[in-house]
């Protein structure tokens, strides 16, 4: 039994505190400019003030403040397009699965496209028709993810609807719909939860590079890959601009990948293969 | 093996006409492109025009097929800012592109692979758990983030390396290991878990039975073996590294099909983004075709069948 | 030990360490294998025959399983000494095995030439040419057709028959003196079984060697072996020439194998199986382990495990039933 991953699980606390709390904890304004202080480099380097903790942007913007308002899109963004992306996969894998035919042909054929073909392209084309904000970067990103559930949770069909239970709720007379949806979904929701736990870290760094590219939510609303995007320009003057929410960034997936890992170790090592 | 490449082109064509109807739909859905094509102050005689120019003023089916008839005569569209074909455009820079994949996929392969096997050699021990996380913060760390760091340590504080550009080898040692860098995690996990599948094979036990050194037994025996699921994934590795040049490019000003994307998006110039889509996609779906020749002729199973 | 014994087994125990508990899976096999004899190890699936040979030849697999004690003496020095080098230098010349399954145990990859030459070049260092020559001749004398044109194949190529044969020739290349086989034919067709039992008895005569010949089917010993011992739970129950232990069996396990082998001339009457299920290696009876499904049991076999007893020349088992007839 390994041990608990406590600065993963701590990481992640702190992240969601400040995502849930942003702005009750937040010093100041994410957005307010104040060019009088610019360019200010964080409290412990020469020059810093213990009124900017981690620094100022090239507008005068606080950047813990930032920091913490960014936590909350970036956690928003991600849960949103787990459950979009998520939810259509699991209803696409169990209808697949389950049904069989050409219904489950055509489906399949449909998630092998999608895995052949990146969707980072198509997210960018969305963000370019349909103009850049939340709803789009959910969409978006929920597109990277329905594949590979859809292809897994089917697997996990295929196996179920051998099972007993399976066949007396058919001897019962229970519809397709009622099958699928009481006695299949519960069973797969095992494997749903570790496809999230796997797929959370995706997420977030595909938000941010969405957001680095310019597709993502539009300024002025901070969101960490915007923040290393904007500290570009000031990398030479000005490194913790840019390079602060990026440390932000990893950290948070390394921990998420990190706690995903040792919980599935705990539930059960077989779910390791996926 | 020839049945097998022709069933193979078939499906690459159907994936690419369906690509394009969707990329074709999702730009008509939002009204016609035409509002994102003209300069704010045109006049309605303007916009009517444009759209009879280019032919929007039929059905979408139509349109559809007027758009693949001139495909395939090459022409793929004119890109708004660059007043120039698209197709044009794309092929001019692809070449930069395409010089520095090979090269980020021999990177990943190089780091990756011989982690993976001494990981799957030391399972459980230390070796094992410090390859994995070094795999794990490959993949944390986002490609944007790294490579704007490396530029920082390496062409700002050191003075090492330049900062971006094409240019001469130095040019090539950044952008290269922050392409790479996400793919070595997938090669490191891939490798390890397909080694050790391997590990407990028959003639594993064969080939220590005979009296074979560890590192024979190993390296050849079942390396060679492990590295053909590794080969399966080749395509899909591919297909990330192009989507991957995206950004890379960007950091770096690399003058890139990648930094073209970033253009087209930023500038909003919709025929050049249509058309670098679909142009990627036959990119892609070419890459993924000879990696399934290339598997079908490693494997001497597929191979003398 | 005698001079004309080549392999010599002693209270050799390989236990597997669980959570659940210690598996004894060989707990005190003793064995004596001389020189150009065919001995043959008998038991039903889970006695312990399998793990005894790679016991014997150090190569046990992964996941708790360890050599607790015991011996293995060939040729005067115990292997279970050996350190991994000296034992991996011994694999392949003095000792050499043949697996199960022919179509598991060739690499897919690589040529059959190539597999071969591995084990050729465990006799010396020898160039390319020299390894294409001593390939085919090595092939040849397993009786394949056409080596020349074999040799650059590979496995999947093949039938499980050749296959087999190709394995036998890459156990046989380093000329060793003592050869396991594991149960070499019980994935084949009945039709070719016959054949590679021919095939190996022929080599057998020419070369001198040693075989440890694994089976669950005492048909097959019947062909091939010159004495035979019969496994149980992980133990020998009874060791003696092959004619002996069949017309004569002593052990009542031994007797049960033996009627329920079908008859292939005569009548056939009802087949007869053995009852119940051999004892869980994690919680083994006090007694004597085949008590529960013995037709002969009494007391005293529930209360201490069998001593060993002769009933013939060089015939020995493990019966308290033997104790009231010496």
């Amino acid at each position: 039994m390994r041990r608990v991953p406590w600065l993963p699980i701590i990481t992640i606390a702190i992240m969601l505190i400040m995502a849930v709390f942003a702005p009750l904890i937040s010093p100041h304004d994410p957005i307010e400019q104040t060019l009088r202080d610019k360019l200010l480099p964080p409290v412990w380097m020469d020059g810093g003030e213990a009124k900017y903790l981690l620094g100022t942007d090239a507008f005068g913007r606080d950047i813990l403040s930032r920091l913490i308002h960014g936590a909350r899109v970036s956690l928003m963004v991600a849960g949103l397009a787990l459950v979009a992306g998520g939810g259509v996969g699991l209803s696409i894998g169990i209808l697949a699965g389950y049904m069989g035919g050409w219904v489950e042909n055509v489906l399949m054929r449909l998630v092998d496209a999608a895995f052949t073909f990146p969707a980072i392209l198509f997210a960018l084309l969305l963000a370019v028709t349909l103009g850049q904000g939340l709803g789009t970067l959910v969409i978006a990103i929920s597109l990277l993810l329905w594949a590979s559930f859809a292809r897994v949770i089917r697997g996990e069909v295929l196996t179920l609807k051998q099972r007993d239970f399976v066949s007396l709720a058919k001897v019962r007379g229970c519809s397709t719909v009622r099958i699928m949806a009481a006695h299949i979904l519960p069973n797969v929701m095992n494997t749903f939860m570790v496809l999230v736990t796997l797929n959370i870290g995706v997420v977030i760094i595909a938000e941010a590079s969405l957001s680095f590219l310019g597709a993502g939510i539009p300024p002025p609303t901070p969101t960490w890959g915007l923040m290393v995007s904007e500290g570009r320009a000031s990398i030479a003057d000005a490194w913790w601009v840019a390079v602060i929410p990026g440390l932000a960034i990893t950290f948070l997936v390394l921990s998420v990948n990190l706690l995903g890992d040792w919980l599935r170790d705990q539930l059960d090592p077989r779910l390791r293969q996926l | 093996m020839g049945r097998f490449i022709v069933r193979r082109l078939l499906q690459g064509v159907v994936l690419l006409v369906l690509v394009t109807a969707i990329v074709f739909v999702l730009g008509r859905m939002t009204g016609s492109p035409v509002d994102l094509m003209l300069p704010e102050d045109a006049t309605a005689e303007d916009r009517e025009r444009l759209i009879r120019t280019l032919n929007l003023d039929g059905p979408v089916h139509t349109q559809f097929l007027t758009f693949v008839g001139n495909a395939l005569h090459g022409d793929f569209g004119t890109s708004i800012r660059m007043r120039q074909p698209t197709l044009d455009v794309f092929m001019s820079r692809l070449p930069n592109t395409l010089a520095i994949i090979p090269w980020a996929l021999l990177f990943a392969m190089s780091v990756g692979i011989p982690l993976g096997v001494v990981a799957a050699i030391n399972r459980g021990r230390f070796l094992d758990r410090a390859s994995g996380t070094v795999a794990v913060l490959g993949i944390a760390t986002p490609s944007f983030w790294l490579g704007i760091v490396l530029i920082f340590i390496f062409a700002v504080e050191l003075r090492w390396l330049p900062s971006g550009r094409m240019g001469g080898p130095e040019h090539y040692i950044l952008p290269v290991i922050t392409l790479g860098t996400f793919l070595t995690a997938g090669f490191m996990r891939l490798t390890r878990s397909s080694m050790l599948d391997v590990m407990e094979s028959e003639y594993v036990k064969l080939a220590r039975i005979k009296g074979l050194s560890e590192t024979v037994v190993i390296w050849k025996h079942c390396l060679r073996n492990a590295l053909i699921p590794v080969l399966t994934l080749w395509g899909v590795f591919v297909g990330n590294l192009i989507t991957g040049a995206i950004v890379t490019e960007t950091v770096f000003a690399w003058p890139g099909v990648g930094r073209l994307t970033y253009e087209a998006v930023i500038y909003r110039d919709f025929p050049l983004l249509q058309a670098v889509i679909i142009l990627k996609a036959v990119l892609i779906l070419s890459v993924n075709l000879v990696v399934d020749i290339l598997y079908a002729y490693v494997d001497p199973r597929i191979r003398y069948s | 030990m005698t001079s004309d014994t080549i392999l010599e087994v002693r209270d050799l125990a390989t236990h597997f360490h669980l959570r659940r508990g210690i598996v004894k899976a060989v707990d005190g096999v003793s064995f004596s294998l001389k020189r150009g004899e065919v001995l043959g190890l008998v038991g039903e699936s889970g006695c312990g025959k399998s793990l005894t040979a790679l016991s014997i030849m150090r190569l046990l697999p992964k996941g708790g399983a360890r050599t607790v004690r015991g011996e293995v003496l060939l040729d005067g020095e115990d292997l279970v000494k050996k350190s991994p080098r000296e034992m991996r230098a011994l694999r392949g010349t003095k000792i050499s095995m043949i697996l199960q399954d022919p179509q598991t145990s060739l690499n897919p990859v690589f040529t059959i030439g190539n597999q071969l030459s591995e084990a050729l070049l465990r006799r010396g260092p020898a160039s390319a040419a020299q390894l294409l020559k001593d390939g085919i001749a090595a092939l040849r004398r397993v009786e394949i057709a056409a080596p020349e044109s074999r040799i650059g194949q590979y496995p999947h190529q093949m039938s499980g028959g050749m296959k087999q044969r190709v394995v036998g020739a890459i156990a046989m290349a380093g000329a060793p003196q003592v050869l396991i086989a594991d149960e070499p034919t019980t994935a084949l067709d009945v039709t070719i079984q016959l054949q590679y039992l021919k095939l190996l008895k022929r080599l057998q005569a020419e070369t001198g060697m040693a075989i440890l010949f694994i089976t669950h089917d005492f048909g097959v010993v019947a062909r091939l072996c010159d004495r035979v011992a019969v496994m149980y739970a992980g133990r020998i129950i009874e060791v003696g020439p092959v004619e002996q232990v069949f017309e004569r069996p002593a052990h009542p396990y031994t007797k049960a194998l033996i009627a329920s082998v079908p008859k292939m001339t005569g009548r056939q009457g009802r087949l007869t199986t053995i009852e119940g299920q051999p004892p869980s290696l994690l919680d083994l009876p006090v007694g004597c382990r085949f008590a529960q499904r013995c037709g002969e049991v009494f007391e005293r076999c529930h209360e201490s495990y069998p001593q060993i007893r002769n009933t013939g020349r060089n015939h020995t088992a493990a019966c308290w039933r033997l104790d009231a007839h010496a």
